[in-house]
């Protein structure tokens, strides 16, 4: 299992042709206490890049996007009375959905754990 | 001696019982206040009224069987409960009210006389047009006033607020597409990173794509980013841009912009909200903008904030007056008569926006503003404005950190560069509270890290600014020193700090009567 990182700020742990979505520690961090997430059902379509989901903070409304195009397998319904677990846990336990991947290829353009690093170093 | 002994002592006692808490919960003469439903009960009633005798319940099966729950109040409790909230108001009547780009300036009471003169005050939008030319002739005299100080030969005055302006002049360009036969190709407008937040939303509301333009290092347009935006252009319907911006800077290359946006074969929507800074010294109409929002209840000193009504009439160049919205007022020998329907004179208007005919009070206001000041008092109202804020930017910048370098427009900029790790601004803003200050404009714009946007208007003594100057000083080099204190301010607001984040993930909408002590032992 590889985990892949956009520049805005989403992850993606890629297991086989499914991979499991959410936002990075750095974007929980700098949103602050997050307040509200609005995931994905299972059975919706998203094209790389499309509005996937919403992350509300006591400082912003942010919409999350889909790093690669695919169909939501299922989407993380802990978070609706549970939205403190993305600061708490944001790679982990507050992963947002698990899409099945429509096209691999699509994570070649995406970044590894060490390139996104030093990209949020350079922020 | 014969003088005089017997009296009350007229100097302080030495004391050093600081008696912060009372029994009450009051604090001096400002009362400690319950919620409505703490002080009231159903059970209660504030009219005295005998049971009624007999009759006959005629509602069949749907009488209400259970209590609305209502608390019931004498007269004396509900206005002081009332009374009492409104003492927990801030206003500008009760001090300065820095909030950047909101314009809080001075309500002149002349305004106020005016709008309660009973012609203006009484009348109503269905009465017979003959019977009011004086409030039309007032609505035409203002749209001349508004058309001469911003160089454009059109306005559209009924739009309710600077929000509902900018949809009007957004609703106008997409009609002037639908004429040019482009609104299915042209959807792009294109929207600086420091804009208000109604700008990209008012475009999307109108069918539009945003497309965001970065700002550069002094605060301005990118221009490198805005004309690589416009490499193609025959997807483009025009820019939002706000002169002096949301950084209080003038947009020094607004004249290439408005050429650039031209040449793209766009329009030119120009956010009329800091117009104070610049009312009577620089014509829009000039700098080639085809629609431009008046928030009258700023730059013409009409009451907001809770006060008043918005109102923001909207300037259209020649290329958009056609589609200017209904009704609107015109002059002919039989004197003031309003267009009310889609046809003659008006047949390419895009449509009506409000029910009637705008914000009567405000235009009267606003009007009695202009003619109290005259053009060269306007011209001096936005000297003044520039002034205030300089002043402001020049005592502070030692202790406070501007977001960029030079002189400011109406509103002075900082970041928080200066505090210590773990103040922010939300600390400063909550120790100004202490202090007797509504707090500026804070984490906006986006373009600057814990933005602090301090708009003092022109209405605003030096003395009451060097007041807010010396307070502001003092909590800039706490919040420098990380004195944590700020974190738990305020302390003497009538609420300490609120967990906004418990607030808003918990949020408790509804009153619910707590369980009595009884049944809840049971």
């Amino acid at each position: 299992m590889s985990t892949y990182f956009t520049e805005d700020h989403e992850w993606i742990a890629v297991d086989g042709d499914v991979g499991t979505v959410g936002i990075t520690k750095y974007a929980a961090e700098q949103l602050g206490d997050v307040v509200f997430v609005e995931v994905p059902e299972a059975g919706v379509s998203f094209g790389k890049g499309d509005d996937m989901a919403v992350v509300e903070s006591v400082k912003a409304a942010s919409d999350v996007y889909a790093p690669v195009g695919g169909e939501v397998t299922e989407g993380n319904g802990d978070l609706a009375d549970a939205p403190e677990t993305v600061n708490e846990d944001p790679q982990g336990k507050g992963w947002f959905c698990k899409i099945k991947l429509s096209d691999k290829g699509e994570l070649d353009g995406l970044m590894d754990a060490a390139a996104y690093q030093s990209f949020c170093e350079g922020l | 001696m014969g003088m005089q002994s017997i009296g009350r002592p007229t100097s302080p006692f030495p004391s050093s019982v600081s008696g912060a808490e009372t029994v009450s919960g009051s604090k001096g003469l400002l009362q400690h206040e319950d919620l409505i439903f703490e002080i009231g009960s159903p059970d209660k009633t504030g009219v005295d009224l005998p049971k009624p005798k007999g009759g006959k319940n005629r509602l069949g099966g749907v009488a209400r069987q259970q209590s609305t729950g209502l608390p019931g109040l004498s007269e004396p409790e509900a206005v002081r409960h009332y009374m009492r909230l409104s003492q927990r108001n801030y206003a500008i009547d009760l001090g300065l009210f820095p909030l950047g780009s909101c314009t809080m300036k001075h309500n002149p009471r002349l305004n106020e006389k005016a709008a309660r003169m009973p012609g203006f005050s009484d009348i109503h939008p269905l009465q017979p047009q003959r019977t009011v030319q004086g409030a039309l002739e007032l609505i035409d005299e203002l749209a001349t006033w508004l058309k001469t100080l911003t160089g454009m030969p059109a306005v559209a005055m009924s739009p309710k607020a600077g929000a509902h302006g900018e949809l009007c002049g957004m609703l106008a360009i997409r009609q002037a597409l639908i004429a040019r036969g482009e609104a299915e190709t042209r959807k792009r407008v294109l929207v600086p990173a420091s804009a208000h937040g109604t700008n990209p939303a008012t475009a999307i509301q109108c069918g539009f794509i945003v497309d965001e333009i970065k700002a550069d290092a002094r605060g301005r347009v990118d221009m490198v980013d805005l004309r690589s935006k416009l490499e193609t252009t025959d997807d483009v319907a025009g820019i939002m841009l706000t002169n002096p911006n949301t950084c209080g800077l003038f947009e020094t290359d607004i004249k290439t912009i408005a050429d650039l946006i031209h040449d793209a074969g766009g329009y030119f929507y120009c956010d009329g909200a800091n117009f104070n800074a610049i009312v009577g010294r620089v014509r829009p109409g000039d700098l080639g903008v085809d629609a431009m929002h008046i928030n009258l209840h700023k730059t013409f000193s009409t009451p907001h904030g809770g006060g008043g009504p918005g109102s923001g009439p909207t300037v259209l160049s020649d290329a958009l007056a056609p589609y200017a919205p209904v009704p609107f007022v015109v002059k002919d020998d039989d004197g003031f008569r309003l267009i009310e329907e889609t046809e003659g004179d008006a047949a390419q208007a895009f449509g009506r926006m409000v029910a009637f005919h705008g914000q009567m009070g405000m235009f009267v206001r606003a009007l009695t503003y202009m003619l109290s000041h005259g053009a060269d008092g306007l011209k001096q109202v936005a000297e003044d404005a520039v002034l205030n804020a300089n002043y402001i930017q020049a005592r502070l910048k030692t202790v406070m950190t501007p977001a960029f370098e030079g002189y400011c427009m109406h509103e002075a900029l900082f970041s928080d560069a200066f505090t210590a790790d773990g103040i922010e601004t939300i600390d400063i803003a909550k120790a100004m509270l202490d202090e007797g200050y509504h707090p500026m404009t804070m984490y906006f714009p986006l373009v600057v890290h814990g933005a602090m946007l301090i708009e003092p208007t022109e209405t605003e003594s030096k003395q009451e600014l060097d007041r807010f100057c010396e307070t502001m000083t003092v909590i800039a080099e706490r919040a420098a020193q990380g004195d944590e204190a700020l974190k738990g301010a305020p302390y003497l607001a009538p609420k300490k700090r609120l967990d906004e984040t418990q607030a808003a993930r918990k949020p408790v909408l509804k009153w619910t009567a707590p369980v009595p002590e009884a049944v809840a032992a049971e």
